[in-house]
C-alpha cells in the first residue's frame, strides 16, 4: 500500500465488466438495460449487447444501478492543532465505497497566513497516496490579501479547483468581514467559481460563548447554546444578500436547522442562484444528544453549525431536499477519537468539531427519503451525485450512467437492512452518531473505477488508487443564468447638466460615508458619456414642478433604464439595467 | 425666524388658564369612536361626554360632523441637525410650525452626539435648541455613534435622569457611525438592561460602501448612484441582522426608516415568530418611490435623497400602507431632516456627500389618511394607532399622549375627512425649496389643531408660540414593549448539564495553532441574567463509556431541558429552559 507516483493516469488497463439485468437509474429516468465496462468506463448499454468472450459478469436480478454517490464535502486527515483527525483518505475514502460513494470531495485548509497552493499541493500528495476512489478538492479561503487572490486564480485556471470555502464564523480566526466576502465573491463570480459559506455569525457566537462559560456551562451543551440556529439563519440571509449583490453563486455548506434552510429556499424563489447542503448528521440526527450525560457521547455530536435540538429537523430538512429546494447532499465527515474531543472537556469551545457521515450518506437518505416516500429514485440519485457533479463541473463524466461516463456504479439493494454501529463502521472513531439506527437501503455490489470495490459484503479496495478530478470554472449549472443577468445588470448615469447653482459650505469631517479603503479591482463596465451641454436644473419650481408627475418624469420609468424582474417575479434593484 | 431667544426650562406648563369645549364632535380613539363633548382646562382633558357642566365664557369650538383626533406623534424628526458644518433647513421652529400645520402636536427628535463626545452633552445641546425654539411637546431620542463601555453609564445617566427611553445605532455609514455585530450585541445587552427600546438605522455599511465605490469607479456620480449603491437588500439584511442580535439579547428592536418591501417582509415574519420587533415606515416610503433618481433635473433628484433610499419599485408604497394597515408596521415618522439645494449641492459631484434626508413632517397625517383610509385599508381608529396612540405606547407616552380621555394631555385635531389640498413647495410651511411631495392631491387634513389646550391652527391660520414647547420625560421599561420581554427573561434560564468529570484519555494539542475562538476582546459586563445556579457536578456517577450504547440512549428529550416554543411555535433554542 505504498505511494505509488501520480495518479491522473487511470491504471485500469483490462478490467471488462458486464452488469446483466439491473434497472438503470439516472436523474431523469429509470429504466432496465445491461451495462458493458472496460477500462473504467462505460463503453455500451443497451439489451443483448455484443461483449467480448470472457468478461466477468454480475447478475443485477432487476436491483437498481445507480450511478456512484459523491460525497462533496469531507474532511479526511484534516490537520488539527498538531494532531489530525482520525479517518485518513485511506480509510475515509474506504468507509466512502463502503457506502456506495465512489467520489469524494476533501476540503484543503491552509493556516491563515500560508500559501494556498502549498496546502493544496500538500492535501494533493496526501491524497494521491491513500485515497481509494476518485476525488477533488475544495480549498478554504482563512485570511485574504492580494497574494491570496493570485493564487485563487492559479487554482482555478491551472490546478482544476472551482470551489472555495469562506468562514463567517471562528472569530478572529478563518472569520471574514463583509468587505471581505464582498470582494471574494466579486473576485471568483469573475473568475467562474463557487463561492461556499460557513455560514454563521462569528461575532454573536463569541459574545455567547462567554456569557455561556460565565454562567459555568463547560459541557457539550454550551455548544448548541452558544450557537443557536438564528444564527446560522442570519449569515445564510447575509451570505445571500452579498452573493445577489456581487452577482456570484454560492453555495451554503452545512444547512443543519430548519430556519436556515428556509432562508435558501425563500431566496430560491426570488430567483437567487444559492444551493443548499444539508449532511448526513443534520439529515439524521437531532441535537438533543448534547444533552446526554455521557460526556463523550455528547461530544462526539460537536459540529459547526451544530445539530438543532429541533428533534422535527431531520425530517424538515429530508422535505426540503426532496422538493428541490436544499440540493446536495455532503457528509461534512471529520472525525476525532475521544480522546481527541477530550481536548474541550473543561471548554466546550475547544472540543475539535466534525461528525461521521460518509458511510451512512446514501442508505440513511434512502431510509429517510425514498422509504418514506419523499422522493422517488431518480431523486435519490440527483441528490447523491448528478446534482454533485453538476455543481463541480464533472457532468456527465459523474453523476450518470452513460456511454462514455466513468465506470462508478452501485447496486443499490432497496431491501437490505443496517444497523448503524460503531462496532461495525469501517469509519476509525469510537462513536457513531447513529449509533443503532436501524436503515433501509444499502448497496449490494460498488464498481470503482471499473473495478468492484465491494462484493459480498467484502472490501476490495486499493489504498492510492483514486485519481484527482480537475474541475473547471464556470460550470454551466451555476453559471448559465449568471452570465445572462451579468449581460443586464448594466447600469447607466442620468445624462444631466452640471449642477452650476450654490453651494453651501461644508467641512470635510464624519458623515461622508468613506468609502473602503481595500483597494480592489472592481468590474469596470461601461463609463457613461455626459451630456453638458443638456441641462433640466432649474431652481424655479413651475418649470418642472407642475400638478402631477413633472414633465420629465412622465415615464415612470425613467428611459435610461429597464426594471428586469428575476424569476420569482420581486421587483428587485439589483436587475436595474 | 428666531426672534424669540431661549425662555429657560419648559418643564413647567405656562398655560394657566386656557379653557375650551369642544361641542359635537365624533371622538375617535384607537379602539372605538363616539360622540361627545370635551371640556379643556389648564392644557387637560377634564370632562368628557354630553351636558358638561362648564365654567362661563369658555370658548366654544363647533365640531359637529367632524372627528377629534388624539394629535399626531411624529417619532421620527431631525429638526436643525448638524452635518458637517451644516444645519438642516429646518429648525425647532420652522419644523414644529409645519408639524403642527400638518396635524402633529408631538414630535421626538434625534440626538446626534459626534463620535467621540459625550452622549449628555449632546443631549443637553439639543434640550437648548429645542427649549428655545420648539412650539409642540418633544421629546429626545439618543442615537449611539460609537460604542465603548464608558457609553454605559451615560446612556444609564440618560434613562434615568433625563427621561430617554430609546436609543439608536447605525449599520451603515461605515468608519463614521457604524458599530459591529458584537458591539450590537452589547449595546442590545446594555439597553435591555435599562429597560428602553433599541432603535436601528439597518443598512449593511460595509456592503454599501464597496457598493459606492464600484458605481463611482463606473462614472455615475448622480444621485441615482445613491439608490444603486444601496440595494433594498442591503436593508432588508441589516433587518434580518439587527432581529437576530435583538432575540439573542431579549431586547425589544425599533426598525426606524422602513423602505423597501423586503425590509418590511422580514419585519412581518419576524413578528410572525414571536420577536418582539417594531417598524417605522416615513412619510417618504409611504407616500412616494425612487424613480425620481433619475430625474433629469439634479436638484430634485438629489431632494429625494435619504437613507436607507426610497425604493425605485413604485408598487412600494401600496405594499408599505397595507402592512401598515394590517399592523405588520405599527408606527410612523416622517424621518423629517431637510436641506436646501445648496447644501445638497455639496454632493454635486458625488452622490455620497449629498446629506440625506427628506421632508414629510406637515404631510404625515394627511398622506396617511390619503393612502390608507380613503382607500379602505384602515379605518380611522387605526389611523389614529398608527399616527399617535402606538408610539405612544411604545415610547410610554400614553395615555398622557395618543388617547382622547380624560386627564390625558389636551393635544387635539379637529379633522376633516373631505377636505383636498395639493402639496407643494409654494405652499408649504418648510424652509426649502422641493418637496417631495409636490403635486400630491391629499384628501383629509386638520381643520383645528390645538395643541397644550391652546388653538395654534383655525381657519387656516397658524397661531404658534416659539419655544412653548415642553420637554416630555419617558420612563423605561414601557409595559406595551416590556411585558412580554420581562416574561421571557424568566423562561430563558439556562442550565448546564451535570455529569461526571470525563476521566479518559486526552490528547495532547500543540498550542501553535489554535482554532480557538478568542473571545472577544472588550470586557463587557455579558447580561447577567439569573445567574443560573452553577451546575453541581457529582464526580461520584460518571456515565462514560466508550461502548456506542448509552443510559439514556432511548430518551428523546433528556430530562434537564426543557424546549419552550415561542409565539408563534418555532422551535427557538433560546428558549429552552
Amino acid at each position: 500500500m505504498s505511494y505509488q507516483g501520480k495518479k491522473n493516469i487511470p491504471k485500469i488497463t483490462s478490467d471488462r465488466l458486464l452488469v446483466k439485468g439491473g434497472r438503470i437509474v439516472n436523474d431523469d429516468q429509470s429504466f432496465y438495460a445491461d451495462i458493458y465496462m472496460e477500462d473504467g468506463l462505460i463503453k455500451q448499454i443497451g439489451d443483448n449487447l455484443i461483449v467480448p468472450g470472457g468478461v466477468k459478469t454480475i447478475e443485477a436480478n432487476g436491483k437498481m444501478v445507480i450511478p456512484g454517490g459523491i460525497d462533496i464535502h469531507t474532511h479526511f486527515q484534516m490537520p488539527y492543532r498538531g494532531t489530525t483527525t482520525v479517518d485518513d483518505f485511506n480509510q475515509g475514502s474506504k468507509a466512502a465505497l463502503a457506502g456506495g460513494t465512489t467520489m469524494i470531495v476533501d476540503h484543503v485548509i491552509p493556516e491563515p497566513g500560508c500559501s494556498l497552493l502549498e496546502a493544496f499541493d500538500r492535501w494533493r500528495e496526501w491524497a494521491d497516496e491513500k485515497a481509494c476512489c476518485d476525488y477533488s478538492l475544495h480549498v478554504d479561503i482563512t485570511h485574504w490579501n492580494d497574494s491570496v487572490k493570485q493564487e485563487v486564480e492559479t487554482l482555478l485556471k491551472e490546478k482544476g479547483v472551482n470551489s472555495f470555502q469562506v468562514y463567517m464564523a471562528y472569530k478572529d480566526f478563518y472569520q471574514m468581514s463583509n468587505s471581505e466576502l464582498y470582494e471574494i465573491f466579486t473576485f471568483l463570480g469573475e473568475m467562474g467559481g463557487i463561492v461556499q459559506v460557513h455560514a454563521e455569525n462569528g461575532e454573536i457566537i463569541a459574545e455567547e460563548q462567554t456569557r455561556m462559560l460565565e454562567m459555568g456551562i463547560t459541557g457539550p451543551e454550551g455548544h448548541v447554546l452558544s450557537r443557536p440556529e438564528e444564527l446560522e439563519a442570519e449569515a445564510v440571509f447575509r451570505a445571500i444578500t452579498i452573493a445577489s449583490q456581487t452577482n456570484c453563486p454560492l453555495y451554503i455548506t452545512r444547512v443543519m436547522s430548519k430556519s436556515a434552510a428556509d432562508i435558501i429556499s425563500q431566496a430560491r424563489k426570488k430567483g437567487n442562484v444559492v444551493f443548499g447542503e444539508p449532511i448526513t448528521a443534520s439529515l439524521g440526527t437531532d441535537g438533543t444528544h448534547y444533552w446526554s450525560k455521557n460526556w463523550a457521547k455528547a461530544a462526539s455530536f460537536v459540529t459547526s453549525p451544530p445539530l438543532s435540538p429541533d428533534p422535527t429537523t431531520p425530517d424538515y430538512l429530508n422535505t426540503l431536499l426532496a422538493s428541490g429546494d436544499l440540493n446536495v447532499a455532503g457528509s461534512a465527515h471529520c472525525t476525532f477519537s475521544v480522546a481527541q474531543k477530550a481536548i474541550g472537556k473543561d471548554d466546550f469551545t475547544q472540543i475539535p468539531e466534525g461528525v461521521n457521515g460518509v458511510e451512512e450518506r446514501m442508505s440513511l437518505i434512502w431510509d429517510k427519503a425514498v422509504v418514506t416516500g419523499k422522493m422517488d429514485e431518480n431523486m435519490f440519485v440527483a441528490v447523491t451525485s448528478t446534482n454533485a457533479a453538476k455543481i463541480l463541473n464533472l457532468y456527465p463524466r459523474k453523476g450518470r450512467i452513460a456511454v462514455g461516463c466513468d465506470s462508478d456504479l452501485v447496486i443499490w439493494d432497496s431491501d437490505a437492512v443496517r444497523t448503524v454501529t460503531a462496532k461495525t463502521h469501517n469509519s476509525a472513531a469510537e462513536y457513531n452518531i447513529f449509533e443503532g439506527m436501524e436503515l433501509r437501503g444499502a448497496p449490494m455490489v460498488v464498481i470503482c473505477q471499473g473495478k468492484i470495490v465491494l462484493e459480498d459484503g467484502n472490501l476490495h479496495t486499493v489504498s492510492g488508487s483514486g485519481r484527482f478530478l480537475p474541475c473547471s470554472p464556470f460550470p454551466d449549472f451555476a453559471y448559465k443564468r449568471v452570465k445572462a443577468r451579468k449581460q443586464l445588470a448594466v447600469i447607466r448615469a442620468v445624462p444631466r447638466g452640471m449642477y452650476d447653482g450654490p453651494v453651501a459650505e461644508f467641512t470635510p469631517m464624519s458623515r461622508g460615508a468613506t468609502p473602503a479603503s481595500s483597494a480592489r479591482t472592481s468590474p469596470t463596465k461601461q463609463i457613461p458619456v455626459r451630456n453638458l451641454h443638456h441641462s433640466g436644473f432649474s431652481l424655479a419650481s413651475s418649470q418642472v414642478m407642475q400638478h402631477g408627475p413633472p414633465a420629465d418624469d412622465n415615464p415612470i420609468r425613467p428611459g435610461g433604464r429597464r426594471i428586469v424582474v428575476p424569476p420569482g417575479g420581486r421587483s428587485n434593484i439589483t436587475s436595474l439595467s | 425666524m428666531s426672534g424669540i431667544g431661549y425662555q429657560g426650562k419648559k418643564n413647567i406648563p405656562r398655560i394657566t388658564s386656557d379653557r375650551l369645549l369642544i361641542k359635537g364632535g365624533k371622538i375617535v380613539n384607537d379602539d372605538q369612536s363616539f360622540l361627545a363633548d370635551i371640556y379643556i382646562e389648564d392644557g387637560v382633558i377634564k370632562q368628557i361626554g354630553e351636558n358638561l357642566i362648564v365654567p362661563g365664557g369658555v370658548k366654544i369650538i363647533d365640531a359637529h360632523g367632524r372627528m377629534v383626533i388624539p394629535g399626531g406623534i411624529d417619532v421620527h424628526t431631525r429638526f436643525q441637525m448638524p452635518d458637517r458644518g451644516m444645519t438642516s433647513a429646518d429648525d425647532f421652529y420652522q419644523g414644529t410650525r409645519a408639524a403642527l400645520a400638518g396635524g402633529t402636536t408631538m414630535i421626538i427628535d434625534h440626538v446626534v452626539p459626534e463620535p467621540g463626545s459625550s452622549l449628555v452633552a449632546a443631549f443637553n445641546q439639543w434640550r437648548e435648541w429645542a427649549d428655545g425654539k420648539s412650539c409642540c411637546d418633544y421629546s429626545l431620542h439618543v442615537d449611539i455613534t460609537e460604542w465603548h463601555k464608558g457609553l454605559q453609564e451615560e446612556m444609564e445617566a440618560l434613562v434615568k435622569d433625563h427621561g430617554v427611553n430609546s436609543f439608536l445605532i447605525y449599520l451603515a455609514y461605515k468608519d463614521v457611525f457604524q458599530i459591529s455585530d458584537a458591539q450590537m450585541y452589547e449595546v442590545f445587552s446594555v439597553i435591555r438592561d435599562l429597560g428602553a427600546i433599541a432603535q436601528v438605522h439597518a443598512e449593511n455599511g460595509d456592503i454599501i460602501a464597496e457598493e459606492q465605490k464600484r458605481i463611482l469607479e463606473l462614472g455615475i456620480t448622480g444621485p441615482e448612484g445613491h439608490v444603486l449603491s444601496r440595494p433594498e437588500e442591503v436593508e432588508a439584511e441589516a433587518v434580518n441582522r439587527a432581529i437576530t442580535v435583538a432575540n439573542q439579547t431579549n431586547c425589544p428592536l425599533y426598525v426606524t426608516k422602513v423602505m423597501s418591501k423586503s425590509a418590511a417582509d422580514v419585519i412581518a415574519q419576524a413578528r410572525k415568530k414571536g420577536t418582539v420587533v417594531y417598524g417605522e415606515p416615513i412619510s417618504a416610503s409611504l407616500g412616494t418611490d425612487g424613480t425620481h433618481y433619475w430625474s433629469k433635473n439634479w436638484a430634485k433628484a438629489a431632494a429625494f435623497i435619504t437613507s436607507p433610499p426610497l425604493s425605485p419599485d413604485p408598487t412600494t408604497p401600496d405594499y408599505l400602507n397595507s402592512l401598515l394597515a394590517c399592523g405588520d408596521l405599527q408606527v410612523t415618522g416622517s424621518a423629517h431632516c431637510t436641506f436646501n439645494t445648496a447644501q445638497r449641492a455639496v454632493g454635486k459631484d458625488d452622490f455620497s456627500l449629498i446629506p440625506e434626508g427628506t421632508n414629510g413632517t406637515e404631510e404625515r397625517m394627511s398622506l396617511i389618511w390619503d393612502k390608507c383610509v380613503v382607500t379602505g385599508k384602515m379605518d380611522e381608529n387605526q389611523f389614529v394607532s398608527v399616527t399617535s396612540t402606538n408610539a405612544a405606547k411604545i415610547f410610554n407616552l400614553y395615555p398622557r399622549k395618543g388617547r382622547i380621555a380624560v386627564g390625558s394631555d389636551a393635544d387635539l385635531v379637529l379633522w376633516d375627512p373631505d377636505i383636498t389640498k395639493i402639496i407643494s413647495a409654494k405652499s408649504h410651511n418648510l424652509a426649502v425649496e422641493y418637496n417631495i411631495f409636490e403635486g400630491l392631491e391629499v384628501r383629509g387634513g386638520p381643520l383645528v389643531v390645538i395643541s397644550q389646550g391652546k388653538m395654534v391652527l383655525e381657519e387656516g391660520t397658524l397661531h404658534v408660540t416659539e419655544g412653548s414647547g415642553r420637554y416630555v420625560v419617558r420612563k423605561p421599561f414601557p409595559d406595551n414593549v416590556y411585558k412580554r420581554i420581562k416574561a421571557r427573561s424568566r423562561l430563558a434560564e439556562l442550565r448546564g448539564v451535570p455529569r461526571g468529570l470525563y476521566d479518559g484519555p486526552v490528547c495532547e494539542v500543540t498550542a501553535v495553532t489554535p482554532k480557538v475562538m478568542t473571545p472577544v476582546t472588550s470586557k463587557k459586563s455579558s447580561p447577567v441574567k439569573l445567574s443560573a445556579a452553577q451546575p453541581v457536578r457529582n464526580l461520584h456517577q460518571s456515565g462514560f463509556s466508550l461502548s456506542g450504547a448509552q443510559v439514556d440512549d432511548n430518551l428523546p428529550r433528556r430530562t434537564t431541558q426543557r424546549i419552550v416554543a415561542p409565539p408563534g411555535g418555532r422551535a427557538n433554542i433560546t428558549s429552552l429552559g
